[in-house]
């Protein structure tokens, strides 16, 4: 019990501090940076995610995880080093991803429950 | 090259010879006879005909300037015999004469000729065709170079073994055919360059020889694996009079029956179904037929096991408590594929990352995985191209059609279930359910997301036209356009005809033209076609817009215009990032050379322009669903129209 106290203390922390970067963000230059650098193309202009990408908006990852994965994935994503993507610009897309209102429950979708 | 040719001038000898041929009777079983019912049976000689009464009775009128009934007449008595509906062709000097028969000597009727813009539309169309019907069309086109036009939509078909019958005018004769462009248009060896994805081809040399041709591919072409088949027609043996005295005859069709496993097999892929603690099922072009869907429902059903379908037809119900993703395969113990286009895809993966400047390999099933393989295509034997995909060792091999063993695979199962085997299945089933509806939960939350985006999403746009085709007998014609699969993940599909599958080589321009040739035979059956049809596919050749309005060929088509070839797209920046330099977009909204954009593409007054009803461009998904109100209130008063839709990327 101890354990699991001092593992969801530790993931608040790490949770405030990725709130902080995000916190520097920009929101509307994220949208800007999100399109300029190509990031719609397999997920979709509102991080939607599909069959080419996953769901990215309002994405549970802390910024940190985000921007280690951004650098250094050797998945099916590509990596995009500082050069092709700076750092100011991956924090304005965190906050462009997080600013994205949440969907309406499916269940309240008429047209989804056909 | 020609049948020996008349050396004397028209007479009337002649001319019963030719007539008493035309009396010649169809003699073709139905596709239904192979799949059960027992072939109709035609007698050897048939009463004649009023043509024939009344040639041997009447006075000949005038006497053509051939001298007698032209080879292309007897061409279209032994066409007759195999019931072609449809010819979609676009017209060639090379084929002139059989164009002539057909339309003045045959009526216009079975086949009856539709006017295409471009041979690559006439081949899809007849592909999209076989689809609904399982009935193949004729296409017709110029030697050379319609040939070569043809050749991309020749090669999807023969990689989603579809039947297609190619004739292909050439003039063979160096020494009598006309100089300069029909010279060009001229080959040694026509069928040459479609050689390596046909099933079989054929140049015949004289009449009789071409009667036996053309029942021997349908033939061919009808035996499972289906798949396409090019006969050469030399000009001279179209044009010049049937000789004096010949005999000529039609050889009688008889469809041929698939080839079903071997018992021993199928036992034993049975105890082996029946045996495992999570068996899964994987279809691709399983279902033939509608028969087919019902077969599989059976043995899963049986086996309480998860099926995949992969997409290749409408295998399995997709809303069915057994229907899993791909995903499902991970966790299997016996893995059964039917009519797998790539089964060594289905257990491995492949990770397009870059590493060593290609991409890893890895597994998706587990190593001890049985795997059971029931697959005709194992019955092609064809080198150059690479459609046959990697070699994947399997357990129980069956070169066998999977339909036609499905039958007697259930009925080995049944022998092997035992008490207990029947209540451990039957509790699997009871979880299979629980699992189904929490799938479905996931893709409807999925679908929510960007609901009221602009451009619009893929899931909104496909939901909004369900919501207004569901309760006709719809028939979803083509969805080429990657719209995240959506329509198979959201809307119910039980029908055969619900969802044709894909266009089988992945050569971009099938969508359009296939749509047009199934909703041609959806359009005789009564239903209502419907087509997600992608830019980038159509603007290979729009032309067969223009063939659906001029033969009144209602249907819908919504289009993701996505303003890119979006494949593309994702691959240059995937390019770009391992290589760790900046994408160039030189003003586009992505990689220069794969955007369909400044200026953007008028799709609805495109298809305006070729006769439909059509409106667009659609951005704000609010004004979506009644703009595919209008459209379908066209459609069904027998008017295709077509929607332009602003969509999101996938």
């Amino acid at each position: 019990m101890r354990m699991t106290k001092i593992i969801t203390a530790a993931a608040i922390s790490l949770l405030a501090l990725s709130s902080a970067a995000y916190a520097a963000g920009d929101a509307k230059k994220g949208k800007v940076a999100f399109e300029k650098n190509g990031c719609w193309q397999c997920h979709g202009y509102q991080g939607q995610g599909g069959v080419a990408g996953p769901v990215l908006q309002r994405t549970q990852l802390p910024y940190e995880a985000l921007n280690n994965f951004v650098r250094e994935t050797s998945g099916a994503m590509p990596p995009f080093s500082k050069k092709i993507l700076s750092d100011g610009d991956l924090e304005d897309i965190y906050a462009y991803l997080q600013s994205i209102p949440a969907p309406a429950d499916p269940k309240t979708i008429k047209l989804l429950n056909p | 090259m020609s049948e020996d040719t008349a050396k004397d001038g028209p007479n009337r000898r002649k001319f019963l010879t030719g007539a008493a041929i035309a009396g010649v009777a169809p003699a073709i079983a139905t596709p239904a006879a192979a799949q059960g019912a027992a072939p109709r049976q035609v007698p050897s000689a048939l009463p004649p005909t009023v043509t024939q009464i009344a040639a041997e009775t009447g006075t000949p009128g005038e006497i053509n300037r051939l001298g007698g009934k032209p080879g292309s007449d007897f061409m279209v008595d032994v066409m007759k015999t195999l019931d072609f509906k449809y010819t979609p062709s676009n017209c060639a000097s090379s084929f002139r004469a059989l164009h002539e028969s057909l339309i003045n000597y045959g009526e216009n009727k079975a086949p009856e000729y539709l006017s295409c813009m471009h041979e690559e539309s006439g081949v899809g169309m007849a592909h999209g065709y076989f689809k609904i019907t399982g009935k193949p069309l004729m296409t017709m086109v110029h030697g050379t170079v319609g040939l070569q036009h043809a050749t991309m939509a020749i090669y999807n078909a023969y990689c989603d073994r579809v039947p297609v019958i190619i004739i292909g005018g050439n003039d063979m004769d160096a020494a009598t055919r006309p100089p300069g462009v029909p010279t060009f248009h001229s080959a040694q060896d026509i069928n040459a360059i479609v050689r390596d994805y046909t099933k079989w081809d054929d140049t015949p040399t004289t009449l009789q020889a071409f009667a036996q041709t053309m029942v021997r591919g349908y033939k061919i072409a009808m035996t499972p694996p289906y798949g396409p088949v090019s006969i050469s027609l030399d000009a001279g043996l179209q044009q010049e009079p049937i000789a004096a005295g010949k005999n000529l005859y039609i050889p009688k069709f008889t469809m041929p029956s698939p080839p079903a496993g071997e018992m021993g097999a199928v036992k034993d892929a049975a105890r082996m179904l029946v045996n495992a603690e999570n068996p899964v099922i994987v279809a691709d072009r399983a279902a033939r037929t509608p028969k087919g869907v019902g077969l599989l429902v059976e043995l899963a059903e049986l086996l309480q096991c998860s099926v995949v379908d992969q997409g290749n037809r409408m295998n399995f119900p997709n809303m069915h408590h057994l229907a899993r993703p791909l995903g499902a395969v991970a966790q299997a113990d016996v893995i059964m594929g039917l009519e797998l286009s790539d089964f060594w895809g289905v257990v491995n993966t492949y990770t397009d990352n870059g590493v060593h400047g290609i991409g890893i390999n890895g597994t998706r099933a587990k190593a001890t995985a049985k795997l059971i393989s029931i697959s005709s295509v194992e019955l092609l034997t064809k080198s150059n191209y690479q459609d046959f995909q990697r070699f994947q060792s399997v357990d129980i091999s069956m070169p066998a059609d999977a339909e036609a063993t499905l039958p007697a695979l259930i009925e080995a199962v049944k022998s092997e279930l035992t008490a207990d085997r029947k209540n451990a299945i039957a509790q699997r089933g009871e979880r299979a359910k629980k699992v189904r509806e929490d799938i479905r939960a996931r893709e409807l939350a999925a679908a929510s997301l960007a609901w009221d985006a602009s451009p619009i999403s893929t899931a909104r746009m496909c939901m909004e036209l369900y919501a207004q085709i569901k309760d006709l007998d719809w028939s979803l014609v083509a969805s080429e356009g990657n719209v995240s699969n959506w329509p198979n993940r959201l809307w119910k599909m039980d029908k055969h005809h619900h969802w044709l599958g894909r266009s089988g080589g992945y050569g971009v321009g099938y969508g359009a033209p296939a749509s047009v040739g199934a909703a041609l035979a959806n359009r005789d059956l009564g239903r209502f076609s419907v087509s997600i049809q992608s830019d980038g596919d159509l603007m290979f050749a729009p032309g067969v817009l223009w063939t659906a309005a001029k033969h009144k060929i209602p249907m819908l088509s919504i289009m993701h215009n996505n303003r890119a070839w979006h494949q593309e797209v994702m691959h240059i920046q995937r390019m770009a990032s391992f290589r760790n330099r900046p994408s160039n977009y030189g003003g586009d909204d992505g990689p220069v050379g794969t955007m369909i954009q400044n200026p953007d593409v008028e799709y609805h007054k495109l298809a305006e322009s070729m006769g439909w009803w059509a409106k667009g461009p659609i951005k704000d998904p609010a004004q979506l669903g009644p703009a595919i109100r209008e459209a379908i209130a066209v459609v069904k008063s027998g008017q295709p129209a077509l929607l332009n839709v602003w969509t999101q990327p996938r």
